[in-house]
């Protein structure tokens, strides 16, 4: 019998979900952050004694978190030393030479991890098409070591000028330190990140050494805590790319782990979408500080090959580190319960991203907090019960909410308590839908015909004002929201994904060169996969990025070869070329006639099955109409009007139950807001389904 | 409906506005092919009202375009009236007097339409890679050198394109395909604006933008205007001299802070050059208010309405405010000093003060190869043009190190090297931070970068120098030093001029130091930590610790007792 569990250490709370043939069973625990790994373990004795299980029956953990974001956020992992070409040991200082915010000059920019007198410089050099210029000089790596290994680091990243080309002088180099310095982790970043651009690749070399020792030690903690306690199965790791991996490569590229809870987020709604079979979905994940979306399409999250990590200034795009490995595509906004709002000076409201957290919190905690947040304008709309949070446990202050809301928003602006919670409420839902619209078109992707699935604790209050500004017609609200990622990695198939650079012009494709690539890309990912899949089917999905000659941005292009015959041939290029005009017309609307396309950069991703999991799931026609326990006033955004909604307990509602809105389903941690436009019916499986009545 | 349900939707599409030309600025950059747009962000994107008032500018983007847009949607609106127009047309010009001050920047306009009317129009900004003549050189000396003039015409007329004009580009330019799908690519980014401004329309239930427009201009301005009333009232002059191509050139400026306006006069500046870097009006008023913008209201966003109170003129016969048939290719040498000219006049009235001047004009490599410049060479000769940018330091802050190798004003983002050499035949013997380069001081000016570059297997190749601050360094404020030079030469050590065309021969390189940045406040009182790190990281010499700070540093350590002698004797 299959006993799996899946564990999702986040920055305040252990999630831990068991899955078996008879139903899952979950429990959530308070990170231990002096050594995660004991909060982790009493996360699992619970399920497995609630389960009435044994430890040795446990047939698969994996596990995910968001340790390695947090040294980097931080800045709490090792010293750690880079080695780069003679004459460029700048490059992750230099950064792209921009200032990410136009009109403050007194903007920071985020310090490199590695600092100057640790980046050593070599001297080698190797040109773009790979030719060696100048010979790699061992006796500079071993000079280099005795300094670092003075200054106390203890993982060393080495970046040299096109060795995702030619990694000859990085192997030499690597070996060479390896041999005068045995105790300390060696990353190359011909093996982290083989990608043109030297600022990236390096940024992405150093985070994984800088996180590796620690990430090394925690995971070797975890394994052998789980022995302890008689866990014996293998243990795997999510990655940020959405697949899950064995503890060998986890251990050897832990920047990959980076986005493995947000993964494992949008896996769990890739998964109900999949269940309810709905193929084109839009997630929407709001909690205390931010909101992320992502597009899914056939259940499949939408992947990029470039991440930011530790953003430092109002989430902006370039005021982080940018890491260039697969990860799951989200947009992330400063839109959370938590999110402050105020005035700026044109007296608009504006909303974020700072946050009021959880201590303080928001003005309703009656916590010290005294700035307005969106859930005290979601209480002041009558959207949360004052009475009745968080199951109870905690009574909200209404009056202290209404009063902040007033004295920073609604006395200036001339408008009452209600006038003023709507206005922060629609701001943040207008950001939100501004972040989810933009991002949607980006990807060449219509909104208006996607399915929303939300959760996190604030997204119920929210997702059905978001999906009308979206013209979103169906919204689903999925039970055990709350430990989704935990149970997004029960879901998540074992995958690897190699990704090399190889410059091609289209019109002169190198046809046994690209093949051989795709070989020895294969031959890298084969023994990954199968270590965490042994005896499945793998299937095999190869990109090509391809861009016009003298464009800067490429387009990823699945590549038209046919699963069988796995091979680029002469007819190949004429089929790359016409699959990329698609695509560029799918994004831009139009192609450009008569310039040559060319090939950056190839990825080749195995996976083996996602796990089968529950059958199809239909929504029952909604014939009952349950009783409401009650009403209570809330504001309509669309009219701006005072209407009375319906109240009921989730708890209560049973599949094919019926909720016309205006309407306000409650639950333990948050409550689902049913507009007057939406008409809600629970599924089988529990879920609420907001579908849009006919305008 | 309610006022207060106007005022939270004005709200709403106000900051929808901002998304929709956001959205259309990230559309133009995934698809231009010119480096500086792709690369570097280099456009500017916005959308107006009936009257050709700009209600919102997307955040990306650079000064020098965003503030030119402005002024030249109403010299279309001029001569093609709002109602003239019918849905399709859309309209283009890269006229230098009446955009963004040279024929590279072409800029394109499209009207949208609610009911058959037209209600507001979205245009943009944007570098083209070659707009034919000699090139991006400052070696012109009348502007029918520098390549093709299109003056206000139909792009396409009721949806129907004009074929003519895409001939005549085509006919004209070098990378003729990339020149015509960059134009095609900002239309398109034009059509994604109007269609998002339109569904705005229909989802908020309005006809005319007219409530918004005056909503977002009214509380601009009088945004604005109430940062300029914390200002003491009075004239602020300041004057900073630069290298210019032939001969120095002055910038005067006099900043009259009024009650409710600010008005800069450049009065006094020198005249115009001989050669392509000279300045039309348009984008004089464009870096100058962007500087203004910095110290005074850089939370209040771009619009004709925060714009308003800040007025910029200089005369017709200086080198601000050039006239046909002046050259002005690379007007952003000039143009990129102005913030410096208007915050150091500024300076002792802005609460706190502002930041020292900084290496201020993008430092690009403009190279060319192949048979035109190889001469008797007998190797390989390959054709290329190729352009890498590149920046030195920022200047100080006032309570802050200025930033390394980052550009102030021009926001201009780097090129990879890898990216470059991938397409280029050329080599970079090095780039990275200029040890000693940041002005010294209290907080100390961003450092420059060495940039050593050479043909691949030696080929020889020509730059086309256009480097500025070779004899007139990025002052320092408050008692802060000057960051250092440029410099320009030859790899074997001969000194080059700062502009103009020059050749690199076979087997020689091309050396460029960029300058650093001024330094802030008197370098003794520099905290000995943040000197000792400065040392450490080989960001200044250990001689420069002790000479120009007083900090004595013996084997990598602060010696307390000297340095406490050294900064007592300075101080007495």
């Amino acid at each position: 019998m299959e006993i799996r569990i899946g564990v999702d250490i986040g920055g305040t709370f252990t999630d831990v979900a068991l899955e078996r043939e008879a139903g899952s069973v979950a429990a959530k625990t308070l990170t231990t952050h002096d050594a995660p790994e004991r909060g982790a373990i009493t996360g699992i004795r619970e399920v497995l004694e609630t389960a009435g299980l044994a430890a040795a029956e446990v047939t698969q953990v994996i596990y995910g978190t968001t340790l390695a974001t947090n040294l980097l956020i931080e800045r709490k992992g090792s010293p750690t030393g880079l080695l780069t070409t003679r004459g460029f040991r700048d490059s992750v200082e230099m950064r792209n030479e921009n200032r990410y915010e136009q009109y403050d000059i007194n903007i920071d920019l985020p310090d490199p991890l590695v600092p100057r007198r640790l980046r050593r410089p070599i001297t080698e050099r190797i040109d773009a098409r790979g030719r060696v210029l100048t010979p790699l000089h061992p006796q500079d790596v071993v000079d280099a070591a005795v300094v670092l290994e003075t200054a106390g680091v203890q993982a060393v990243a080495v970046g040299f000028m096109h060795s995702y080309v030619n990694a000859d002088h990085e192997q030499q180099a690597g070996e060479i330190l390896a041999h005068h310095l045995p105790d300390v982790e060696i990353t190359l970043s011909s093996e982290v990140s083989p990608e043109m651009r030297e600022y990236e690749r390096l940024s992405t070399a150093c985070a994984n050494a800088y996180v590796q020792p620690l990430m090394s030690r925690h995971l070797d903690g975890l394994a052998a805590e789980l022995q302890r306690i008689g866990i014996t199965c293998p243990l795997h790791l999510m990655l940020s790319g959405g697949g899950i991996t064995t503890i060998e490569t986890a251990r050897r590229f832990p920047v990959r782990l980076v986005e493995s809870g947000p993964a494992g987020g949008a896996i769990f709604a890739g998964s109900i979408a999949r269940d309810l079979g709905f193929s084109d979905v839009l997630s929407y994940d709001m909690g205390g500080t931010t909101a992320k979306i992502c597009l899914i399409q056939d259940g499949h999250p939408q992947t990029s090959r470039s991440f930011e990590v530790a953003r430092m200034y109002r989430f902006m795009r370039g005021s982080g580190l940018p890491l260039r490995i697969p990860v799951i595509e989200m947009v992330e906004i400063g839109a959370g319960g938590g999110s402050i709002a105020h005035l700026d000076a044109m007296g608009r409201i504006t909303v974020g991203p700072e946050s009021a957290g959880s201590d303080p919190g928001p003005a309703a905690y009656d916590l010290g907090g005294l700035e307005p947040t969106v859930t005290d304008a979601d209480v002041v709309l009558g959207k949360i019960d004052p009475a009745n949070f968080a199951d109870g446990r905690m009574q909200l202050d209404a009056r202290a909410a209404s009063e902040a809301i007033s004295r920073v928003i609604g006395d200036p602006l001339g408008l009452d308590a209600g006038s003023a919670a709507l206005g922060v409420a629609e701001i943040v839902d207008e950001n939100m839908s501004n972040a989810a619209r933009v991002h949607t078109v980006e990807s060449g992707q219509r909104v208006e015909t996607k399915t929303m699935i939300a959760f996190g604790g604030a997204a119920p209050l929210h997702a059905a004002r978001l999906a009308e500004k979206l013209s979103i017609r169906r919204v689903v609200i999925p039970p055990g929201a709350g430990i989704g990622s935990a149970i997004g990695f029960l879901r998540a198939p074992v995958a690897y994904e190699v990704t090399r650079t190889f410059h091609q012009r289209l019109s002169a494709l190198d046809i046994d060169g690209a093949n051989s690539l795709l070989d020895s890309m294969r031959l890298e990912a084969t023994p990954i996969v199968e270590a965490g899949a042994p005896g499945q089917p793998l299937h095999e999905s190869r990109l090509a990025y391809m861009r016009y000659i003298g464009q800067g941005h490429e387009v990823g292009v699945e590549l038209p070869i046919t699963i069988d015959a796995a091979v680029i041939d002469e007819s190949s290029p004429a089929q790359f070329l016409s699959a990329y005009e698609r695509e560029y017309e799918r994004l831009y609307g139009r192609a450009i006639p008569g310039v040559d396309v060319e090939i950056l950069s190839w990825v080749l991703t195995l996976a083996s099955p996602a796990p089968p999991h529950s059958t199809h799931e239909v929504v029952p026609d909604s014939k009952r109409v349950p009783p409401p326990t009650g009403s209570r006033a809330v504001m309509d955004a669309d009219s701006g009007q005072v209407v009375q909604a319906d109240l009921y307990a989730r708890s209560d509602l049973a599949p094919g139950d019926s909720v016309p809105g205006p309407a306000i389903i409650v639950e333990a941690n948050t409550a689902t807001l049913v507009t007057g436009s939406f008409h809600a019916t629970i599924s089988a499986g529990g879920h609420i389904v907001m579908e849009a009545v006919n305008e | 409906m309610s006022d207060a349900l106007t005022r939270i939707h004005n709200n709403v599409m106000w900051n929808r506005l901002i998304a929709v030309v956001e959205e259309e600025a990230q559309a133009l950059i995934r698809t231009a092919f010119s480096t500086s747009v792709r690369e570097a962000g280099d456009l500017a994107a916005a959308v107006f009202d009936r009257q050709g008032r700009m209600l919102a500018q997307a955040i990306t983007g650079t000064p020098g375009h965003i503030n030119s847009v402005a002024e030249c949607v109403k010299h279309f609106l001029s001569k093609h009236p709002i109602d003239t127009m019918v849905p399709g047309d859309v309209l283009i010009t890269n006229d230098p007097w009446l955009a963004s001050g040279h024929h590279n920047d072409v800029t394109i306009v499209t009207p949208f339409f609610f009911d058959g009317r037209a209600v507001g129009l979205v245009a943009n900004t944007c570098h083209v890679v070659d707009i034919g003549g000699r090139g991006f050189t400052p070696d012109s000396r009348q502007i029918y050198e520098e390549g093709l003039d299109i003056p206000i015409l139909h792009l396409y007329r009721a949806g129907e394109l004009n074929e003519t004009l895409i001939e005549i580009i085509r006919m004209n330019v070098r990378e003729a395909n990339q020149v015509v799908g960059d134009i095609f690519a900002f239309a398109g980014g034009n059509e994604v604006g109007a269609q998002r401004m339109v569904d705005m329309m229909v989802e908020f239930g309005i006809d005319d933008l007219g409530d918004l427009a005056d909503f977002i201009i009214d509380s601009s301005r009088a945004a604005t205007i109430k940062r300029i009333a914390e200002l003491p009232n009075g004239t602020y002059h300041n004057r900073v001299t630069m290298d210019g191509y032939e001969h120095p050139i002055t910038l005067q400026a006099a900043v009259t802070v009024s009650d409710d306006s600010i008005l800069v006069d450049y009065a006094g500046t020198s005249k115009p050059s001989t050669y392509g870097i000279n300045v039309v009006l348009n984008y004089t008023k464009a870096y100058t208010t962007y500087g203004i913008k910095c110290a005074v209201a850089p939370d209040i966003p771009n619009n004709a309405g925060s714009m308003e109170p800040l007025q910029v003129i200089a005369p017709e016969d200086c080198i601000l405010n050039v006239q046909r048939p002046a050259p002005v290719a690379l007007r952003h040498i000039i143009g990129h000093l102005l913030p410096d000219t208007v915050l150091g006049a500024l300076h002792p009235v802005l609460p706190g003060g502002t930041l020292a001047e900084s290496s201020s004009a993008l430092a690009n490599l403009q190279l060319r190869g192949g048979s035109s410049v190889a001469g008797a060479y007998e190797g390989t000769i390959v054709e290329f043009e190729m352009m890498h940018f590149n920046n030195g330091g920022m200047g100080a802050r006032p309570t802050k190190d200025g930033l390394s190798a980052t550009g102030f004003p021009n926001g201009v983002r780097g090129v990879p090297v890898e990216a470059t050499e991938a397409i280029a035949p050329v080599v970079f013997l090095r780039k990275e931070l200029r040890c000693d380069s940041g002005g010294a001081g209290k907080f100390r000016g961003g450092l420059g970068q060495d940039i050593e570059v050479m043909g691949i297997d030696g080929m020889p190749f020509d730059v086309l120098a256009q480097y500025e601050k070779v004899s007139n360094p990025a002052r320092g404020r408050n008692g802060g030093g000057a960051g250092r030079p440029t410099r320009v030469e030859l790899g074997s050590g001969t000194l080059l001029r700062g502009k103009g065309q020059q050749s690199i021969p076979p087997g020689d390189s091309f050396y460029l130091g960029l300058p650093g940045g001024g330094g802030h406040g008197d370098p003794y009182d520099r905290d000995l930590a943040a000197v000792a790190d400065d040392v450490a990281g080989d960001y200044i010499t250990v001689e420069s610790a002790h000479e120009t700070y007083g900090v004595v540093i013996v084997d990598g350590v602060i010696d307390q007792k000297a340095t406490a002698q050294l900064r007592a004797s300075h101080r007495s």
